[in-house]
């Protein structure tokens, strides 16, 4: 457990629960991040700004971090190119399918209870355990 | 404007607590969901504290018609489980689990630069227009 950082993840975790909780209050919306990009790929009138303006600030929040901590957080990826796009692809239907990904479903559905969020992420969450098994033990 | 100008604050807040917490590193999400391998229980920490946080602004939406703002409250009030549900959660996985990432912490990576992310992030919106574009509707009716 020698990478185990408990204190950056659960202050990391407050900041995205605060967000969550903020933009239900301002904004009436669950801070699904799948759902947000769906949405804004096929926008309809008047729903293209804020899911535009939401993506502009996720992608804000490393380049705060950076500028503040004097270098941008480490992203390492230790999956081929051809594991990147099969993996992308799969992340981005499965999540349009099934309504929802970590942020959606993980954090805003269990916060309030939701039952189909609670099985879909307990779904992600052990399907993504098998197969990080399969292709890191297993497959090799 | 205003229902704009908070969606590009919250998604800041949102992406700076992916980078703090560290679940924009895929290898660092890996690290948890390998429980055969050196495990690193950071994201329950992430989860527990995302879930404390968030947990009251849900308490406190679902006694409002309307948002602060004067919008609509869009909550989803769906109970059903059904096949696509457990299908889409299930593709995801197997993706998730070969790449570490899910859609917030790939797209909040692009601030790298590192044309690997660019690659992932091109493939999951290609993943989510081939959900529009395929009759998916009618391929699993419940």
């Amino acid at each position: 457990m020698e990478n185990f950082t408990p204190l950056s993840g659960f202050v990391g975790g407050l900041l995205i629960g605060a967000a969550a909780s903020l933009f239900v209050l301002l904004n009436g919306r669950v801070a699904g991040i799948s759902g947000i990009l769906g949405g804004a790929l096929v926008p309809r009138g008047g729903d293209f700004a804020w899911r535009v303006a939401f993506l502009v600030g996720l992608i804000g929040g490393p380049f705060a971090v950076a500028a503040v901590s004097g270098q941008m957080p480490e992203v390492v990826m230790q999956t081929s190119d051809l594991g990147i796009v099969v993996a992308g692809v799969l992340v981005g239907f499965g999540t349009q399918l099934g309504g929802g990904c970590t942020s959606g479903h993980g954090v805003c559905g269990i916060a309030r209870l939701s039952p189909r969020s609670l099985v879909a992420t307990a779904t992600f969450f052990a399907v993504a355990a098998a197969t990080v098994y399969l292709t890191r033990h297993l497959g090799g | 404007m205003k229902n704009v100008a908070s969606a590009f604050a919250v998604g800041l807040i949102f992406g700076i607590g992916l980078a703090v917490s560290q679940m924009m590193n895929p290898a660092k999400v890996i690290g948890f969901l390998d429980f055969a391998g050196r495990w690193d229980p950071t994201l329950a920490l992430v989860m527990i504290g995302a879930l404390i946080a968030s947990a009251p602004g849900f308490a406190l939406a679902r006694r409002r018609t309307g948002s602060l703002l004067g919008e609509p409250m869009r909550v989803p009030t769906r109970r059903d489980i059904s096949v696509r549900l457990v299908g889409g959660a299930a593709i995801f996985g197997i993706g998730w689990g070969i790449a570490g990432f899910c859609p917030g912490p790939a797209l909040s990576a692009i601030a790298t630069g590192q044309s690997r992310v660019l690659l992932f992030v091109a493939a999951m919106i290609v993943g989510a227009l081939l959900y529009r574009i395929l009759p998916a509707e009618r391929l699993i009716k419940t």
